[in-house]
């Protein structure tokens, strides 16, 4: 019997010393499951594909590869998922990715209904999020959190950069063509409140649903607002679609679309033809200097397309939250979360970017107008920039932010944890 | 003169855009409901050999410099090729079973044909230039109408009205509704039944490419294009009474307007009032507008 029981003692003694070992194992390196995992959740099959899609994660990629594929001695793994442009389908792959797969940060995150959706699930699991796609400003305001990172650009910059140029330019009557969701009517919104503080005037609005293809009653309604400027908030082929379609009934001679949220692949899609002096605010544009030129190059090979702005801010701000982690010696969502916001942001794609208390990424934006056919003289030569719009002037200012994280004047404030009492290692743990 | 705060005129511009979607419903409709009234199967591939049928329209143009009017003859009848291979390849192996195999036939091939364009095209869509004959607008007085749309109703009106006179008038749609009521009786009289359907299979997906290639000046063409109306054409099918050639014809052109007005009225509610529509015929006339009871 003293036999059986020193071999029990062994066994389990044994047992908790090499569970003790593992455990001071992932202490000493600082990483909860030896990987650092980025998790792209984009739209793989649906109406922004283009925008985001295959060639976000493929950025995603390029990041890992070019940061040497391992941090602080752990590797970085990518996997990504289809949130297919439903926000209960995203909220619940980012919920099993962070629950299940050990992903440490979400990245891409296109449409605002998504990207809104995971950014609540990213707060309550304290995971990291970042969208680079999605333009609601709710991301640094009521969903705001100290995981969620709102990186690329956002409906205020839009009303900021292409909205108030335009009214300062004499524009002064507007009515909106709007998609009827999150991401339509912020933008509406902000460029509504552009609008009217220039002393200008929103005279209507149309509302549609996501992938309208016909937009020919939509732009009847806006011939006969005799307002000024259409605005158009959607994107994508929605955009492309109400483009196509005031171009060819023709509107008035003092009317002219403002498209409010143009992306890089649009104009592919448009041709020049259609799409020549259009303005836009982008934070990126493949031929803006030898740097974005290089990347673009490299982009283009792997992918076949050039990069738009997301798919930049993709690979920025994935080296960015990866050299958080090499900072902070450590996966820990809060150390990184202190690092990111410490780390200034110096690439091809921001020059001295950096990320305020609110999640909100702040760096320059430029305004730039479609060159005609005959201006373009090389392939993919689109755009010519007009203004370029800095980082202070362009995102919202802090003290108008709602976010809960702010004490009201800007400044950072204790936050309410959303379980109080529970401590952020044990709800890590589980 | 207003009409509910609304001008006249808008709404008049507004009646003239229903006819033009109306079109689109009607042709599309009009194949899907041929096809089931001859084979008894639920097409949900109607939408995707209208994608199909714009991007041949767009590739033959694009690769092989053919005009418009060439695209317009050609796409629709390689679309309809490809449509009688796969009901001899795939689709016949089906008839007599429960219909659930066939719309998850047709089904699987919507996402094999989407998706195989979406891989190839991505999905922001290939622009497709309105033929020059067609270009410039035409003052209706209460609207300026773009030529190609007026087209498009033309186009439309005639293509519905020859398949209409083809098989209520001719002998060969006579023996096609003889096939329908009575299939091996007809078969008995030396008709080919099975080609025969091969045939209306071909011509209904044809019909399709044909509404797809007259949309693509208009929409982009994109993989999209066709999912987002394939639901309301089916809508349009069960309104006007499965398998019932003039109950297609008459409520596509219906339901476009309906929804035109929709948009000036309350444009969110544009893309449900369709399914009211259908919801209040089927309680009211479960046949449909133009169906005739069973039994």
């Amino acid at each position: 019997m003293p036999a059986k029981n020193s071999l029990k003692t062994l066994v389990v003694s044994s047992a908790v010393l090499s569970l003790g070992g593992l455990s001071s194992a992932m202490a000493s390196n600082g990483f909860s499951d030896d990987v650092v995992r980025i998790g792209v959740l984009t739209d793989m099959s649906g109406i922004y594909t283009d925008l985001s899609g295959e060639a976000a994660v493929e950025a995603v990629r390029m990041a890992v590869e070019d940061f040497g594929g391992e941090v602080g001695g752990v590797p970085i793994e990518v996997i990504h998922g289809d949130h297919r442009n439903r926000a209960d389908t995203g909220a619940s792959r980012a919920r099993e990715w962070y629950d299940n797969d050990g992903v440490d940060m979400i990245n891409d995150l296109s449409n605002s209904g998504v990207a809104l959706a995971v950014a609540a699930v990213a707060d309550e699991r304290q995971r990291h999020a970042i969208s680079n796609s999605a333009s609601n400003i709710g991301l640094t305001n009521d969903y705001c959190s100290p995981y969620v990172t709102h990186y690329t650009y956002d409906a205020y910059s839009l009303a900021q950069g292409t909205g108030k140029t335009i009214v300062e330019d004499g524009g002064d009557t507007w009515f909106f063509l709007t998609v009827d969701f999150a991401f339509g009517i912020g933008l509406e919104e902000q460029v509504s409140e552009v609008v009217r503080e220039a002393g200008g005037q929103v005279v209507g609005a149309a509302r549609h649903p996501l992938d309208t293809t016909d937009f020919s009653s939509y732009a009847l309604q806006a011939q006969a607002s005799g307002a000024e400027i259409i605005g158009i908030a959607s994107t994508g082929a929605d955009a492309i679609n109400a483009i196509n379609a005031l171009a060819e009934f023709g509107v008035s001679p003092d009317q002219r679309p403002a498209a409010l949220l143009l992306w890089y692949d649009d104009i592919v899609s448009l041709g020049l033809d259609t799409a020549q002096g259009l303005m836009l605010t982008n934070a990126f544009y493949w031929d803006a200097n030898d740097e974005t030129r290089e990347f673009s190059q490299r982009f283009y090979e792997r992918t076949g397309r050039m990069p738009n702005m997301a798919h930049a801010g993709n690979y920025s701000s994935t080296m960015h939250y990866l050299n958080a982690v090499e900072a902070a010696g450590s996966d820990d969502p809060d150390a990184v979360s202190e690092k990111m916001r410490e780390l200034e942001i110096n690439d091809f794609f921001a020059s001295g970017g950096y990320i305020r208390p609110n999640g909100r990424m702040v760096h320059d934006q430029y305004l730039w107008e479609v060159k005609s056919p005959d201006e373009s003289e090389y392939d993919y030569d689109f755009l010519r920039l007009v203004n370029t719009i800095p980082g202070e002037e362009a995102f919202q200012p802090l003290e108008k932010s709602t976010c809960h994280l702010l004490n009201g004047n800007g400044c950072p404030a204790i936050r309410a944890r959303p379980w109080p009492g529970t401590s952020l290692h044990s709800s890590l743990a589980l | 003169m207003d009409i509910l705060g609304i001008p006249i005129q808008a709404l008049m511009g507004q009646l003239m855009l229903g006819i033009v979607n109306g079109s689109f419903y009607a042709v599309l409709s009009l194949g899907l409901a041929i096809i089931f009234g001859v084979l008894k199967i639920v097409n949900f591939a109607h939408g995707a050999f209208f994608m199909v049928g714009a991007f041949t329209a767009f590739l033959l143009a694009q690769y092989m410099g053919a005009n418009y009017w060439m695209t317009l003859l050609l796409a629709p009848l390689l679309v309809a090729l490809f449509g009688m291979a796969f009901e001899f390849l795939f689709l016949r192996r089906l008839y007599g079973l429960d219909p659930i195999y066939g719309l998850l036939l047709t089904f699987s091939l919507v996402l094999v044909l989407e998706g195989g364009f979406r891989v190839a095209f991505g999905s922001s869509g290939q622009p497709f230039a309105t033929p020059e004959l067609l270009r410039g607008t035409i003052n209706l007085g209460f609207m300026i109408l773009p030529l190609y749309r007026g087209f498009v109703i033309v186009a439309a009106l005639v293509l519905c009205l020859a398949t209409w006179y083809v098989i209520e008038r001719t002998s060969l749609g006579a023996n096609l509704r003889a096939a329908t009521e009575r299939s091996e009786l007809t078969q008995a009289f030396g008709v080919n039944v099975p080609r025969l359907i091969t045939l209306t299979y071909g011509v209904g997906v044809g019909l399709a490419a044909f509404a797809g290639v007259l949309a693509a000046p208009i929409f982009h063409v994109n993989p999209a294009m066709g999912s987002s109306l394939v639901i309301i054409i089916f809508a349009v099918v069960v309104i006007g009474g499965l398998g019932s050639i003039m109950g297609a014809i008459v409520t596509g052109l219906g339901l476009g307007v309906v929804e035109g007005f929709t948009r000036v009225f309350y444009s969110e509610f544009s893309s449900t009032i369709v399914f009211l529509v259908m919801v209040l015929v089927l309680l009211l006339r479960p046949a449909g507008l133009f169906g005739r009871e069973e039994g």
